[in-house]
């Protein structure tokens, strides 16, 4: 075994002795929303005995695990408990899964983002299982008056083979419960894990096939009111006035006023992304009954001058000053700036060599430029969110990635300290980065404020749509220096976007090339945006890996080898410093996808195409396969190979894979947000087209790289990199190179359907 | 606002509201049955999806008005212990991510098999296009109505 010193953040290992009162599991029954199911009922012990923040077990056997993190979708309430009940060597069986509400005192990272779960999640929930255990085992060393270190444990069960001893944990969980901490645990070795590695189904599976309110939209209490919000119809517009008249008389409205999200004087946090923070709120007594005030709201709008605030910066770093300039903003005029901006010197983030010198001596260069529209996440699940405000205490449950970054808005804005505020975890029906901005819980709970009522609040898929905090639109523009027998001399992008860049400097191919540049520039905006899956990368990585097809075919090179080639020297002589991947594992998913695709080997009438990428921690290499079928692109099949260290979970994974590469190719295919004076194009999906179940690839094959480095993400590095790939396929199906997204309106261009 | 009385899965339930309300906010809002998601409002997206009569419908556009003396079926009523061939191939596949849409990919295909108990690709493609599922569990829903298709 391997012992770690628990030198981690001794929040989570708290006693519950120790915290006030008992509101937290009161809490959970609450929101659990549905009776147990009979099976359950019949495993549920008569008492609980809480060994840590994240583990109680009952006097017969019973195990409940908390599972901390918000749910979005990645199952992280599976593996995340997964993982405890490994260490904790519990049988699965016995196991009962139930979100933790947010408790930043209980629970050390309570974050759905970054592919950064199960990471950061690792070490501190193996520690809390093995905690556990740990006390479990002193316990019966107690009871039985027998050594600790003679003591083992299997599935639920403890033993002193010596004496013939034998309890399960049940038994010695009221003793444990009050034993010391031990100051170290023994983590189990790799070779021993029964649970991480073998696939557990979804522990809400069962409820969502049946319909169960999950969901914080699904939430209803007694006396609960129903809102709806108005917002700008344009970005760069702000409310003047609203006329209360208009809607006061129509069936089951109660009232209509103004919410302000922020006050005056807050320090916005990072993710304080607010698209309006002024809207109109109308409240009634069901939600269609507020729909349909909504439409009939008479509200004048004025052009919104030029503002400022102070952010802080990512994680609290820092702040600054952030300007939001004045004006109604076009599609068109934004292609016209990007294409000035291209044309720029932008502002050199890394060099390496002499580049400039290496294109002056160039045989020919190769120059492309590649763009992508700023994209809606499109939950399935709009934004909504309840709310119970009382005079002296707050409870806000709905569809939260980053509780922790909307605490401090909501103490500011309900004037309440943080202490009376009790955020609860909804699952949610999506997030894709939409939901680490949680700025309809503040909307909600200053609508609940202000009517002294419990209110649940409903954004239409329209406000969703058209109030957005959405992915960028970039371009990036790339360039080969080759001498006159297709050597790469050096190699250059630039790359920019409204308002932020997509690059990143130090990723691969920065240190496989001696004289490389790389530029960022950016155009401020008053169009708001954030996180979307795989945030920059999901676009840097299409025109990084396209032009890196297109680059190894001028020099009549495959693609693959080309790219190994380029690793091999950045494995063996690195150019210049801070190189942000391990070549070693990129080469790594690239040898796998290659043999699991048999790359060299297509079958006849498929099309292939590939990439690789590392973001968020993991590598993966995708090769799709594409055949055009009556006059349309078909995809017949994804291999996808990944190296995210240990994987918990290997079904769940394999359909996060599917899922991201299946998303991808729509985004890749079809999403596209214009605006036009401000006005987003699309305010639904009639003319959002999302991929549907038809354009769906017919196959996909996830190949995990068999690995015993600690686990890394999974959300997001599957999805950036099939935008090349598809790419890449498709210009071998229809002979033409795709540089801007979406693709669909180029292949409609060449007669085929889309 | 008005009466109206509906079959609901089987029971006989009485709602007093606009004649122009959904059927789905009759069933979130006045029944409790909140299975029945709310996603576009437009019938674009499927989430939404119950059955009248047997067939599946968009219950965002279907006004309780034109819904009285019908049998409306929600994912609550589809089976008495959630376990219809769907609702099990759905557990077996384990399909939902983020679980959202699913009661309406459910509700879709059930419909189907009821109508074509043996479907080919192509109508298995054909009759669940009209539900989005953000989170790409496509394969996962073609593969889990195939299995059902065989379970039924």
């Amino acid at each position: 075994m391997a012992t770690l010193d628990k030198k981690l953040d001794r929040r989570s290992f708290l006693k519950v002795s120790a915290l006030a009162g008992g509101g937290m599991m009161l809490s959970f029954s609450w929101l659990a929303g549905c009776k147990p199911t009979a099976e359950e009922a019949m495993g549920l012990p008569k008492e609980w005995f809480e060994l840590n923040s994240y583990i109680k077990i009952g006097e017969n056997g019973a195990v409940t695990l908390f599972s901390p993190n918000p749910e979005f979708g990645s199952n992280v309430k599976t593996s995340m408990p997964m993982i405890l009940a490994e260490e904790l060597d519990t049988d699965w069986k016995n196991v009962f899964v139930e979100q933790a509400d947010f408790y930043p005192e209980r629970f050390d990272r309570q974050f759905t983002g970054g592919s950064q779960g199960i990471r950061q999640g690792w070490t501190p929930l193996r520690t809390a299982g093995a905690t556990a255990r740990a006390i479990l085992i002193a316990a019966a060393a107690q009871t039985w008056n027998v050594p600790v270190s003679e003591i083992t444990t299997s599935a639920g069960m403890i033993e002193h083979k010596n004496s013939g001893k034998k309890a399960h944990y049940g038994e010695m969980a009221s003793l444990a419960a009050t034993l010391e901490v031990p100051e170290e645990v023994s983590l189990k070795d790799i070779k021993d894990f029964t649970i991480i590695g073998n696939s557990k189904r979804n522990v809400d599976v069962e409820k969502i096939v049946s319909g169960k309110p999950l969901f914080g939209i699904d939430h209803k209490v007694e006396g609960m009111k129903y809102a709806a919000i108005v917002h700008p119809p344009a970005f760069g517009m702000r409310l003047k006035s609203f006329d209360k008249s208009s809607v006061s008389g129509m069936p089951g409205i109660l009232d209509v006023f103004e919410v302000k999200v922020f006050k005056d004087d807050y320090q916005r946090n990072f993710f304080d992304t607010t698209t309006f923070p002024e809207i109109v709120a109308i409240v009634g007594n069901s939600t269609w009954e507020v729909m349909q005030a909504k439409k009939n709201l008479a509200v004048e709008w004025e052009n919104a001058p030029e503002s400022s605030f102070e952010m802080a910066g990512f994680g609290g770093r820092g702040s600054s000053k952030m300007t939001v300039p004045a004006g109604l903003e076009n599609t068109s005029s934004h292609k016209e700036r990007m294409a000035e901006y291209i044309q720029k010197p932008g502002t050199v983030v890394r060099k390496d060599g002499d580049p400039e010198g290496a294109f002056k001596k160039a045989a020919k260069i190769l120059e492309k430029t590649y763009t992508a529209p700023f994209l809606a996440h499109n939950t399935m699940e709009p934004m909504n969110c309840f709310a119970d405000v009382k005079a002296d205490q707050a409870m806000i449950y709905g569809p939260t990635q980053a509780p922790e970054f909307i605490m401090n808005t909501l103490s500011s804005s309900l004037e309440m300290p943080k202490e009376k505020i009790q955020i609860n975890l909804a699952r949610m029906g999506g997030g894709f980065g939409r939901r680490a901005y949680s700025h309809h819980m503040v909307e909600a709970a200053l609508i609940s404020q202000k009517i002294q009522a419990p209110v649940k609040m409903v954004y239409t898929r329209e406000d969703d749509m058209t109030a957005g905090v959405y992915r960028p639109t970039y371009s990036a523009t790339y360039r080969a220096a080759l001498d006159e027998n297709n050597n790469l001399l050096a190699l250059h992008v630039k790359a920019g976007g409204i308002p932020e860049t997509p690059l990143h400097a130090n990723r691969f191919p920065a240190g496989a090339i001696d004289n490389y540049m790389a530029e960022a520039w950016d155009i401020p905006s008053n169009i708001t945006i954030g996180a979307f899956r795989a945030p920059r990368s999901n676009f840097i990585a299409a025109a990084e890996q396209s032009f890196l097809d297109e680059l190894a075919e001028v020099m009549g090179k495959d693609p693959i080898e080309y790219r190994l080639e380029l690793l091999k020297r950045a494995e063996t002589n690195p150019v210049g410093q801070n190189n942000d991947y391990d070549p070693k594992r990129y080469a790594g998913v690239l040898e796998l996808v290659r043999e699991k695709s048999n790359w060299n080997t297509p079958a006849p009438g498929v099309h292939r195409g590939v990439s690789a990428y590392f973001c968020h921690n993991s590598y993966v290499a995708e090769v799709v396969d594409t055949v055009i079928k009556d006059s349309k692109p078909v995809v017949e099949k994804v291999f996808a190979a990944v190296d995210c260290g240990i994987v918990i979970n290997p079904d769940a994974a394999i359909n996060m894979g599917e899922g991201a590469i299946i998303d991808g190719i729509g985004n890749a295919f079809f999403g596209e947000l214009s605006f036009e004076n401000g006005v987003p194009n699309k305010t639904n999906f009639d003319r959002y087209r999302m991929i549907r179940q038809k354009e769906s690839p017919k196959s996909i094959e996830v190949h995990f790289v068999d690995s015993k480095e600690d686990p890394t993400g999974l959300g997001e590095p599957f999805f950036p990199p099939v935008f090349a790939a598809l790419a890449n396929s498709l210009y071998k199906a229809t002979g033409k190179r795709y540089y801007d997204q979406p693709f669909a309106p180029q292949l409609e261009m060449q007669n085929l359907k889309m | 606002m008005a009466l109206f009385n509906l079959t609901i899965n089987g029971i006989s339930k009485q709602v007093d509201v606009d004649p122009s309300t959904p059927i789905l906010w009759v069933l979130r809002d006045h029944l409790d049955l909140v299975g029945t998601k709310f996603g576009c409002g437009i019938a674009q997206c499927g989430a939404c999806t119950i059955h009248l009569d047997g067939n599946a419908v968009r219950s965002c556009q279907l006004p309780v008005s034109a819904a009285e003396g019908a049998s409306i079926t929600t994912i609550e009523g589809l089976s008495e212990k959630g376990d219809h061939p769907v609702q099990q191939a759905w557990m077996e596949h384990d399909v939902p991510q983020c679980g959202y849409c699913q009661a309406g990919q459910i509700m879709t295909a059930a419909a189907l098999l009821q109508q074509n108990p043996n479907p080919s690709d192509d109508e298995i493609e054909n009759a669940m296009n009209g539900n989005i599922c953000r989170c790409g569990t496509y394969l996962r829903i073609k593969a889990a109505v195939k299995t059902a298709a065989q379970n039924l």
